[in-house]
């Protein structure tokens, strides 16, 4: 049985636990605001590359397609770029991408094919170390960027690029979390190299002029809308990431009050049966004489 | 005059979408004006500066414009309006990355500071104009 002493400390600290969590939901409330408005923002300059290369696409095609749309014809080296966030607490977010991460390298491993992995952010990285530690082969570190550009995207699609071209791998797959609700996030894997184009979008295949060439646009094209892809993973990522958080903290916060609601209760009755036992004391002790 | 729809987007944001009547636009081989009923064409962007018909004026670096019949677009991967340039500000920004570059220690972090300062240099020459 705790003393009274010990129950008053112990609800004295989940009251400072909840005031925490609580701060930090508002905090990622915010933040899912700001992060939401950017994937939103994103998302048209995406959906018309899309369009524009599917367009380009439909017109070059067979052998003369550059490796970055078709791929090298190879499928023996496969590259997963998993993001995950650069902090904790914030739920199943980061484990759940890294699940599916984890089930694709099984199955890769199992038949046979080379994996190599790209860490973007640190949690994914710590998790993925315990097993994986000799296939990751680079670790991007976002830790110190407070506004996620364009930049950052472009830096990784710039180090991706280089690999792919110094034959390193053949495939690509980026691992992110998709954001769909506060409550719902979708961890995503999606085909980078050879680039995933919904086909059929561009049926209408107008009489385009092109300057410089057809060819020479698409290969400016490509690596850009990897860069591009990989930016709305990111921006996606920090969206769910703030959900991720702002339930997590939701449900933190509520759990703290069910407990002080618990302890105190626990707290009174203590009290009482002290006092019952303190007067029944008094009492028979008065009787006796 | 006739007026057809154009788009101006970054990766960022939307900067431009409505209607216009002539855009002036910083193609790779030279500025094309594109006007209604343009024919269809698609042509890289360099460096420099998109002009609306409303006397909006922006600058661009890096990307694409493509006409189509469903109008005007251009993919700029780096997009600001001209007001919103300040041109003191830009030139401590241009300071700052000088400074990085001369800070810079591995190839990597030089590369990165170079190309930021070549943006802002762009930036710079093409409000002096």
């Amino acid at each position: 049985m705790p003393s009274l002493k010990d129950l008053r400390n112990r609800i004295a600290s989940v009251k400072a636990t909840q005031k925490i969590t609580k701060a930090m939901q508002m905090v990622a409330a915010a933040k899912l605001r700001r992060a939401q408005a950017a994937a939103e923002a994103a998302r048209p300059y995406a959906s018309k590359m899309e369009a524009v290369l599917a367009n380009l696409a439909a017109g070059i095609s067979g052998s003369d397609a550059p490796a970055l749309l078709a791929g090298n014809g190879k499928d023996q080296v496969h590259l997963l770029i998993v993001c995950t966030a650069e902090r904790g607490l914030c739920g199943a977010f980061n484990s759940s991408i890294v699940r599916l991460a984890r089930e694709r390298i099984n199955s890769l491993l199992a038949a046979g094919k080379t994996v190599k992995i790209l860490c973007v952010g640190k949690k994914g990285f710590e998790q993925l170390k315990r097993n994986y530690e000799r296939h990751i082969i680079d670790v991007v570190d976002l830790r110190s960027v407070k506004y996620l550009g364009y930049g950052e995207a472009e830096m990784i699609a710039t180090k991706v690029i280089g690999l792919f071209e110094q034959g390193e791998f053949d495939v690509a797959t980026l691992f992110y979390s998709r954001f769909r609700s506060v409550i719902s996030q979708i961890p995503t894997a999606q085909g980078l190299i050879p680039a995933e184009i919904a086909s059929g979008g561009g049926g209408t295949k107008a009489a385009y002029e092109y300057e410089p060439d057809e060819a020479e646009i698409l290969s400016t094209l490509l690596p850009r809308n990897i860069a591009v892809q990989i930016f709305r993973a990111l921006l996606e990522n920090a969206a769910s990431e703030q959900g991720a958080r702002m339930s997590a903290m939701d449900n933190a916060t509520r759990n703290a009050g069910e407990m002080i609601k618990k302890q105190t209760q626990k707290y009174n009755r203590s009290r009482q049966a002290m006092i019952t036992k303190e007067l029944i004391e008094i009492i028979s002790g008065a009787e006796a004489l | 005059m006739a007026s057809f729809p154009f788009e101006l987007v970054s990766p960022e944001r939307v900067l431009f979408s409505g209607e216009a009547t002539q855009v002036v636009v910083p193609a790779s081989e030279g500025e094309i004006t594109v006007l209604a009923n343009h024919a269809p064409f698609m042509s890289a962007l360099r460096t420099g500066i998109v002009t609306i018909d409303n006397g909006q004026r922006l600058f661009v670096r890096g990307g694409f414009a493509d006409v189509s019949a469903a109008g005007l677009t251009v993919l700029a991967e780096q997009a600001v309006p001209l007001d919103e340039i300040n041109p003191e500000a830009l030139s401590g920004q241009i300071r700052n990355a000088e400074e990085d570059l001369r800070d810079a220690k591995s190839d990597e972090v030089r590369a990165r500071a170079q190309a930021k300062l070549d943006g802002l240099n762009a930036m710079m020459a093409a409000i002096r104009n």
